[in-house]
């Protein structure tokens, strides 16, 4: 099999693997060999899908003897398999990163024969990027559970970042469709690469050539909508990982209907879009926003409006802390204030000092105030012409997309006074003889 | 008091040429309808005056910056001097009087419509010098990577650095076509030189075999329920496609279903593999 057919097999099997990012860690280059990392992640290029395309997705082989439900590569499945070499992938990554279409590598793979062998073939490819080519460029590795720790060890010396998927929220959605693993089986070695990562952030602080390990952190994913979970259990999961193993990153992938299954969605399903999105949004809150999940659901809320973004939904809810002045309120607020990002919230910390900020200047700091102008005030006024009522707000708030999903109810206006008119409620119980 | 004279100040497009301007509207107390580099622009029915480039000159005005205004004022105004943005030098002229007046603090007062219209001219020049990091596309051309761009801004400065030390080990052209200059590398130095016309030269046997590879795996790694153009179309805006290897020679499709060795060339040259 050639290397066309390989990589056109080897890629499809992988492109279900929502991390492609090269975030994390800078790192000039080198005088006279190949390869730089930048922090902020470099996207290369945009798949059809809108997704971004920054490292060079494949697996290292999609042979595997699991036989998890919800995989495209599970053991049961009828599919094209193939297996690249070690010399094939370095020479690969070497070619496609002088062209600039990539950042790096991301190799992860399904299991071939056990974890440990696998393992050993993906560190021999890496080892011939990092070592015989000098090549500096991003890597992203994912572990394969199971695998015997002086391989994850050394996986993590050659990598920037590592990741263990979670895929599913819960332990019995775990049992469920994935027999081959348990909570425990993907924790540990999560736990274990948290904790080799905060050992070396130590060394590092001692030796200034201590090898780094992961240096970029670790990250994992977690499918949505394969399993009843709610999205209140994964956005807890989320924060959780994100407090007690420091990942980076938690990604969120709709699930796509790959399978026929009795415990599965049906393959008709359309892929829950828009959830993942608003998972997405709430996971940004959680990291740069400084809110907490609980602020966000609740066990009586478990799963977020569709029709509006989980940031607008606690502000209409909390409108008892608004509106808050734009020229004194904190940081911490500001950025609790619908329409204000990150970046128009330092803005306005700048701005401010050199004197008192109104509506015109903070539509010029990038302020969204459509949304925002029904939480703040500028000098004590809110925006001119504004009337606030809940309803209002609400109609402020949501995009045309929300506005088509909330219950649609059309009113004949009246010339006469409303005691004469029949309202819908008065026919319907004309209709049902209740009168 | 200022005068406002109906007059134009032309200078020959460079960096000094402008902070001579900037030295000569502050020694008249004049400030002019508009800057210009030459050749540039609609003739007007106003006078014009030339203003002559002298280092010196430069020098005294370049220099006063960090020392009246600040460091991080001096890099803002050479960066923003690289922008599009129609009228910069008048902008960047009101912004430098702004800044001798408050100092340091000019740069926070991101209210005022000269400092915000010139930040958003930096920002814009700063996206686009990202999307270049993100979008060149090298062909590697008788052991050279030859790329060609298309910027509004002159990005090239800012990427240089980038490049260099990424691909340290290489040598490599960039073309940007916009402002006909181009940044050459060879280990250890790069140079800006300006080329008139620049055409990029046949690609070999094995630069296509990449291209094919990387089309291939372009449109392989998408997955077709969530086709999203719209969400494409906004990280990667359609004006930097042109020249992206992923979308030359369209007619892909038909190509990729039977894909192997026997399809891997394009049309008649197909026979060289």
């Amino acid at each position: 099999m050639d290397i066309f057919e390989k990589l056109k097999i080897l890629a499809d099997s992988a492109k279900y693997d929502v991390a492609c990012t090269s975030s994390g860690v800078d790192r000039e280059g080198v005088p006279g060999e190949l390869g730089s990392t930048s922090s902020c992640g470099i996207c290369h290029s945009f798949a059809a899908d809108g997704r971004c395309i920054s490292l060079l997705k494949v697996l290292y082989t999609n042979f595997c003897v699991f036989d998890c439900k919800y995989c495209v590569n599970r053991r049961s499945n009828d599919t094209p398999r193939a297996a690249f070499t070690p010399r094939e992938l370095a020479d690969l990554t070497i070619q496609f990163y002088r062209r600039n279409y990539i950042e790096g590598l991301f190799l992860s793979s399904g299991v071939l024969r056990t974890p440990d062998d696998t393992c050993e073939r993906m560190i021999e490819a890496l080892s011939i990027l990092r070592d015989e080519y000098r090549f500096h460029g991003y890597i992203h590795v994912k572990a394969i559970p199971g695998a015997d720790r002086v391989l994850i060890n050394r996986l993590g010396m050659l990598a920037d970042r590592m990741s263990i998927n979670i895929e599913l929220p819960s332990q019995q959605s775990l049992e469920l469709l994935a027999p081959d693993k348990s909570k425990t089986s993907i924790l540990k070695p999560m736990g274990y690469i948290s904790g080799k990562i905060q050992e070396n952030t130590a060394d590092i602080v001692q030796y200034k050539n201590a090898p780094k390990f992961a240096p970029a952190g670790q990250s994992t994913q977690m499918i949505v909508g394969a399993t009843p979970d709610s999205d209140y259990q994964i956005l807890r999961l989320a924060e959780g990982l994100y407090k007690k193993y420091s990942l980076k990153r938690v990604f969120y992938s709709a699930y796509m209907p790959v399978a026929e299954h009795s415990l599965l969605p049906s393959v008709h399903t359309k892929p829950p879009l828009l959830r993942e999105h608003r998972l997405y949004q709430a996971d940004w809150l959680l990291r740069f926003y400084g809110f907490e999940a609980k602020e966000l659901l609740d066990e009586e809320h478990q799963n977020f409006n569709p029709a509006l973004d989980p940031k607008c939904n606690w502000a209409v809810n909390h409108l008892e802390l608004f509106p808050v002045e734009i020229n004194r309120v904190s940081y911490e607020m500001l950025l609790r204030v619908p329409g204000i990002g990150v970046k128009s919230a330092k803005r306005i910390l700048t701005a401010r000092r050199m004197g008192s900020l109104r509506f015109e200047d903070l539509k010029k700091l990038g302020v969204v105030l459509k949304r925002a102008q029904y939480f703040i005030l500028c000098g004590g006024k809110t925006a001119r012409g504004l009337r606030i009522t809940q309803d209002g707000i609400l109609r402020g708030l949501l995009s045309e997309r929300g506005m088509q999903m909330l219950p649609k109810s059309f009113e004949q206006l009246s010339l006469f006074p409303d005691q004469n008119r029949n309202t819908t409620e008065d026919v319907r119980k004309c209709l049902t003889g209740q009168i | 008091m200022l005068n406002r004279p109906d007059l134009i100040y032309r200078y020959d497009g460079s960096f000094e040429g402008f902070l001579c301007c900037v030295f000569e509207s502050f020694q008249r107390r004049e400030i002019p309808m508009d800057i210009r580099p030459e050749g540039e622009g609609q003739m007007s029915l106003y006078p014009e005056r030339y203003i002559d480039t002298n280092p010196q000159t430069a020098d005294r005005v370049f220099v006063s910056v960090p020392l009246k205004i600040s460091k991080a004022a001096a890099e803002f105004i050479a960066d923003a001097f690289l922008s599009c943005m129609e009228q910069k030098e008048l902008y960047l002229l009101r912004f430098l009087r702004l800044g001798y007046r408050y100092g340091a603090t000019v740069m926070n007062m991101l209210a005022n419509d000269t400092v915000n219209a010139l930040f958003k001219a930096v920002q814009f020049l700063k996206n686009e010098s990202h999307y270049y990091k993100e979008f060149i596309r090298f062909s590697e051309i008788e052991g050279v990577l030859i790329s060609m761009i298309e910027p509004k801004n002159f990005v090239l400065p800012l990427i240089r650095e980038h490049f260099c030390s990424r691909f340290s080990g290489e040598r490599f052209l960039i073309y940007d076509r916009t402002h006909r200059m181009m940044l050459a590398y060879q280990p250890f130095e790069a140079k800006l030189i300006p080329v008139d016309d620049f055409q990029m030269p046949e690609a070999e046997a094995e630069e296509r075999h990449y291209r094919d590879l990387w089309q291939m795996y372009y449109h392989a790694i998408a997955i077709e329920g969530r086709y999203n153009p719209k969400c494409r179309m906004n990280h990667m805006p359609k004006r930097y496609w042109g020249c992206m290897t992923e979308f030359a020679n369209q007619p892909q499709k038909a190509r990729l279903k039977g894909a192997g060795p026997a399809v891997l060339g394009l049309g008649q040259e197909s026979d060289k593999f």
